[in-house]
């Protein structure tokens, strides 16, 4: 996940929207079709209508990671809801690997549920009157297996998310930390191909919110799924995405990958939005890179061209050397000084002024 | 003169305090002039039967007869269907719904029957399915009972295996009881009773609390029968009951179940309700069918709060158990009814201990079973596993052995090791007789003085002054408070309700009876907020006054008229008192929980600005967990209601005799009912009231 998969892939996207409106209130559905798609929140609002999603497009490819990002309220969990059809969207159409998700039979939306979909709560929503190992085996046992064979992988997946040793525990008697945990191992018990993650980790302290992220990160560099990601946390954002959605009031603002957002906002709300993110928390190696110049003498110290600025520059500050920048292919492709890596670092202001 | 000045100045502070005061609570401005236009009214409207303003004509009066015509056109008229008749060997025309009725009492009949002959023993089920003529033909053919040491075992065991050691000696000391005081026969037809009727209440109320559920406009259908059935006496429900099924056991259990649902419907809509949405969602998005959802993801997850409702319906079971002995349900109320009636108090003494052990047996086992935890992964061999089912069968065993033992030991007479027969066992009634009349002796006069007093210069006066009301200007008042507390809704729906009573011609014996609610109202919120108060200052004297409420809440209020009539005999006085009894309880409750809820930030905040404890008290707990306690009252006017209800066994002039006579009379049903639906709508208009005031408070205190 790393790198930035191509958009276009001549496969299916795994999660595709397209115009996708959800609407709450009583006369939702007419007053969408009088608007003619052109939904303007606060006339809806006087109306006694709430838009949680207006107009979302957007295609998720296979092994791809989405972030929704906003401001609380802005329809996040609408949007993922929809995706998952936890609710029924008002208008608009929703392909999960090419089937329409909307046109499903109840059977046929169990037996997706059952099989190729996996997701975590905010708030855990464990069910409380049953241990830790009951949890994980829950889907698995709803879908049919018997209680040895699901218990088995449950147990697989208790060491998966390190909490060997706690199978017995109840949810009360677990930390925030570990019983999310639970929920991502019931979320990936049945082995799902799409993980919905609702803001994961906003109910967790923040040491403990970085751990969790590293141990998402290490899962993911394992299974390799196609995954929709909430957050309001740009950090987390930036950490996981592959490409970030930005919305606000229901609509998506801007879906690109963190540079773009970041370095290329596209309207004005955006660019408020990652105004005081750090540039070396979102620019590569790349974007600093000097080509090759054969009369220079560099470092022993090699950096991928991928590595995102933060990770290395101490490292690359380290060395007395312009340090060697190698591609995909181990080949040296290019050499990185330290001073563009310091203007990186403490002359952001004055590149946003010179963008302005 | 400079003093004078001062002294002007100083009231004309005063004054303008009470100005500002005035003017900060609008509301207060509203009851002074509503109390004033009370006054007025009842000064000037004369007490005259012609004075439509003083009494209103009885225009409801002809409503117990409809419902009286009604109940008997379906019963009788309505739908008839053809029924083969074996004994004449034809067809003949039956209405259908006595068909129905007869079936069920026929099939309940049979259920508990069965109960009973597994505990006590029997031949009826047998006959059921052979004949007389089998059963007397083979000896062999009859059911026997379970020995009472093997029931007492079981107790203990599943005692032990819910909770420990101490629910066990509980059980055992209970059952053992029930046994050596020769109680074990009535005991043991109760218990059967509400093991019928408990899981059928349960059932019932779990499957319309999932409809309500479920669908909305059923649970607006269902809010109102549940609100008036939760404050309707008991009584009342027994005279329909005994006019559709007649009298009997299987009235009593269908009075019973009819009595013990509602709480189970509230309690299983509000325990799915609550039910976090995303702990829904996340059952829905692990593929849970429908069927899935609802059984293992709602239902469990509700857990507490449907065992809570299993609590109150085995609670509600056996108070009305007692009850329905009224209309012939055997079992121990039925004899307490009898001893009290005969004013042996000392035996009803001994008949009381046995409910109230058996109530707080049941209590205590149902709210270990909710609390249990369950250790699904030990690895257990099958030993282990059935551990309990396999010592409960040693136990059988042994029990069986020790009657068989037993016949040889009493080979004359009883054999105590299998039943103690009724009254067969050892009693201290004589004694426990004595020691009533020593006190009857001892305290006589001081009793009495205290009984004429109480009597003389309070009751009666205040009853007094109840009666003298014009109902106007009671009308007038109550929708006027009505209207300062909710508005205009609250207004109409109070005023709905008084005028129904009003319009009956029962209005005077509706005064009485709210004169005798709100006389122990007002005496038990004293006594309960004081004393919850108090409590509520540590942990230990709040936890310790809660399990004394607990246990007195599990007592049938049946019981509490015991130690009245012991002391007070049949008076006025001893309604008093067993009704504020039996209404502090809530009051006291509410009070420490609410005082015990106020956030110790909010302590810690008035610590740091120096209050001292009643200050406190006064400025930051009271108003804090006021709408709590508030809650608690309306609660104590439900229970207050209730018992004055029942108090007529005793002997009042209010609503509750009139009741008592609609039981004994052909055409009762109509009365009953009407004078349940007075009862009920008291009820329910202060309850409107003080609800609609608590959720304004809590909402203005952010509590909502
Ligand atoms: N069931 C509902 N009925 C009515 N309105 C709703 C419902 N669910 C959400 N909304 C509204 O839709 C809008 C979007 O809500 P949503 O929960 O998607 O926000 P969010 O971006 O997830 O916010 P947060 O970060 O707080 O979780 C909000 O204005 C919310 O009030
Ligand atoms: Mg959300």
């Amino acid at each position: 996940m790393s790198s930035s998969s191509p958009i276009t892939q001549d496969t299916q996207p795994v999660i595709q929207c397209n115009s996708v409106y959800k609407i709450f209130g009583d006369n939702a559905k007419k007053m969408l079709q009088a608007s003619k798609g052109n939904v303007d929140a606060k006339v809806f609002q006087d109306a006694g209508c709430i838009v949680g999603v207006n107009n979302a497009s957007f295609e998720v490819p296979k092994g791809d990671l989405l972030v929704v990002m906003g401001l609380s309220g802005s329809g996040k969990s609408t949007l993922l809801r929809c995706a998952s059809r936890l609710t029924d969207a008002t208008a608009g159409q929703i392909f999960i690997d090419g089937e329409d998700l909307l046109a499903m039979s109840n059977k046929r939306l169990i037996e997706l549920r059952r099989n190729k979909m996996g997701m975590v709560f905010q708030s855990f929503a464990l069910l409380p009157h049953k241990t830790v190992l009951e949890n994980i085996a829950f889907p698995l046992q709803v879908k049919g297996i018997n209680t040895h064979e699901s218990i088995k992988r449950a147990k697989d997946m208790v060491d998966l998310v390190g909490l060997d040793g706690r199978e017995n525990y109840f949810p009360r008697e677990l930390s925030g930390g570990q019983q999310q945990r639970v929920g991502i191992a019931r979320s990936l018990a049945v082995e799902p191909d799409i993980w919905f993650l609702d803001e994961p980790f906003s109910a967790l302290d923040p040491l403990i919110r970085k751990e969790m992220q590293d141990e998402f990160m290490r899962l993911q560099g394992v299974l390799n799924k196609t995954i929709l990601f909430v957050t309001h946390d740009f950090d987390e954002a930036l950490r996981l995405a592959d490409r970030i959605a930005i919305m606000k009031d229901g609509i998506i603002e801007q879906l690109d990958t963190p540079a773009n957002i970041v370095l290329n906002p596209a309207t004005e709300y955006v660019r408020k939005f990652t105004e005081e993110v750090p540039r070396e928390k979102v620019l590569r190696i790349e974007s600093v890179m000097d080509p090759v110049d054969t009369s220079e003498v560099l470092s022993d110290l090699k950096v991928s061209k991928d590595a995102i600025i933060e990770t290395v520059a101490e490292a690359v500050l380290g060395q007395e050397k312009p340090v060697a920048v190698i591609g995909a292919d181990n080949q040296v492709v290019g050499a990185v000084h330290s001073s563009k890596v310091i203007h990186v670092l403490f002359g952001s202001r004055a590149g946003t002024e010179n963008r302005n | 003169m400079c003093c004078l000045a001062a002294g002007l100045e100083r009231k004309i502070g005063i004054d303008s305090r009470i100005m500002n005061q005035l003017t900060n609570h609008p509301k207060l401005i509203q009851f002074i002039g509503l109390l004033v236009i009370f006054s007025l009214l009842c000064f000037f409207i004369a007490p005259s039967e012609t004075n439509v303003l003083w009494r209103f004509p009885s225009l409801l009066a002809g409503l117990p007869y409809l419902i009286n015509d009604s109940v008997e056109y379906l019963m009788f008229d309505w739908w008839p269907i053809q029924v083969y008749d074996p004994e004449i060997e034809e067809f003949e025309e039956k209405p259908l719904i006595l068909q129905v009725t007869r079936a069920i009492s026929a099939s309940i009949l049979f259920l508990i029957g069965l109960i009973r002959e597994i505990i006590l023993g029997g031949f009826k089920t047998i006959v059921t399915f052979t004949s007389w003529d089998f059963v007397s033909e083979n000896k062999w053919a009859r059911w026997p009972a379970l020995p009472w040491t093997v029931v007492a075992g079981g107790a203990i065991l599943l005692g032990y295996k819910l909770q420990g050691k101490g629910l066990a000696m509980l059980a055992g000391f209970s059952t053992i009881y029930l046994a050596v005081f020769g109680q074990w026969e009535p005991s043991m037809q109760t218990l059967s009773f509400v093991l019928f009727a408990a899981p059928v209440s349960f059932i019932l109320g779990l499957t319309l609390g999932i409809w309500a559920y479920k669908n909305r406009n059923v649970e607006l259908t269902l809010n109102p029968f549940l609100n008036v059935m939760q404050i309707m006496p008991h009584f009342s429900y027994l005279v329909p009951v005994m006019v559709f099924f007649g009298i009997g056991d299987h009235a009593g259990a269908i009075a019973t179940i009819i009595f013990a649902t509602p709480p189970m419907v509230r309690l299983t809509v509000l325990g799915l309700k609550r039910v976090s949405p995303e702990v829904l969602e996340a059952g829905m998005m692990s593929g849970c069918s429908n069927f899935q959802l609802m059984y293992k993801v709602l239902i469990p997850t509700a857990r507490r709060d449907l065992l809570i409702g299993v609590n109150q319906v085995i609670m509600q079971c056996l108070a009305m158990a007692v009850i329905a002995s009224f209309i012939g349900a055997k079992g121990l109320g039925f004899n307490l009814l009898l001893s009290l009636n005969g004013l042996r108090i000392g035996e009803a003494i001994e008949q009381g201990i046995c409910i109230v052990l058996i109530a707080v047996v049941l209590d205590r086992l149902s709210l270990a079973w909710a609390n249990k935890k369950t250790d699904y992964f030990a690895e257990l061999t099958f030993i282990k596993r059935h551990k309990y089912s396999l010592l409960f069968l040693v136990i059988l065993v042994a029990g069986s052995v020790l009657a068989y033992v037993g016949t040889f030991i009493f080979r004359e007479g009883y054999n105590y090791l299998y039943i103690v027969p009724h009254n067969k066992g050892i009693t201290i009634k004589d004694t426990l007789q004595n020691g009533v009349d020593w006190i009857w002796d001892t305290f006589f006069f001081a009793l009495k003085g205290f009984n004429v007093f109480l009597i003389q210069e309070i009751l009666m006066p205040m009853k007094a002054a109840y009666l003298s009301m014009p109902v106007a200007a009671t009308l007038v008042l109550t929708m006027g408070v009505g209207y300062i507390i909710g508005g205009i809704r609250s207004a109409a729906i109070v005023g709905g309700f008084i005028l129904f009573i009003a319009l009956t011609e029962w209005w005077d014996r509706a005064l009485i009876t709210m004169y005798l609610m709100s006389f122990a109202v007002i005496v038990a919120s004293i006594i309960g907020v004081t004393v919850g108060t108090l409590c509520a200052q540590n942990a230990y004297t709040a936890k310790f006054i809660l399990l004394v409420c607990d246990t007195f809440q599990t007592f049938p209020s049946f019981i509490y008229l015991i130690p009245v009539i012991m002391l007070f005999g049949v008076t006025d006085t001893s309604v008093c008192i067993a009704v504020i009894v039996y209404a502090t309880v809530p009051a006291t409750r509410y009070t420490v929980e609410g005082l015990r809820s106020v956030s110790p930030d909010l302590h810690d905040a008035g610590s740091m600005s120096g209050v001292n404890r009643l200050q406190r008290w006064i400025k930051i707990e009271l108003p804090m967990s006021f709408p709590h306690m508030a809650l608690g009252v309306n609660q104590t006017v439900v229970f207050a209601l209730s018992m004055v209800i029942i108090g007529a066994m005793i002997g009042t002039d209010d609503l509750g005799q009139y009741i008592l006579k609609a039981l004994s009379d052909k055409n009762g049903t109509g009365n009953g009912l009407t004078l349940g639906l007075c009862v009920a709508f008291i009820g329910l208009a202060v309850d409107q009231v003080i609800r609609t005031w608590a959720n304004e408070r809590k909402k203005v205190l952010g509590l909502a």
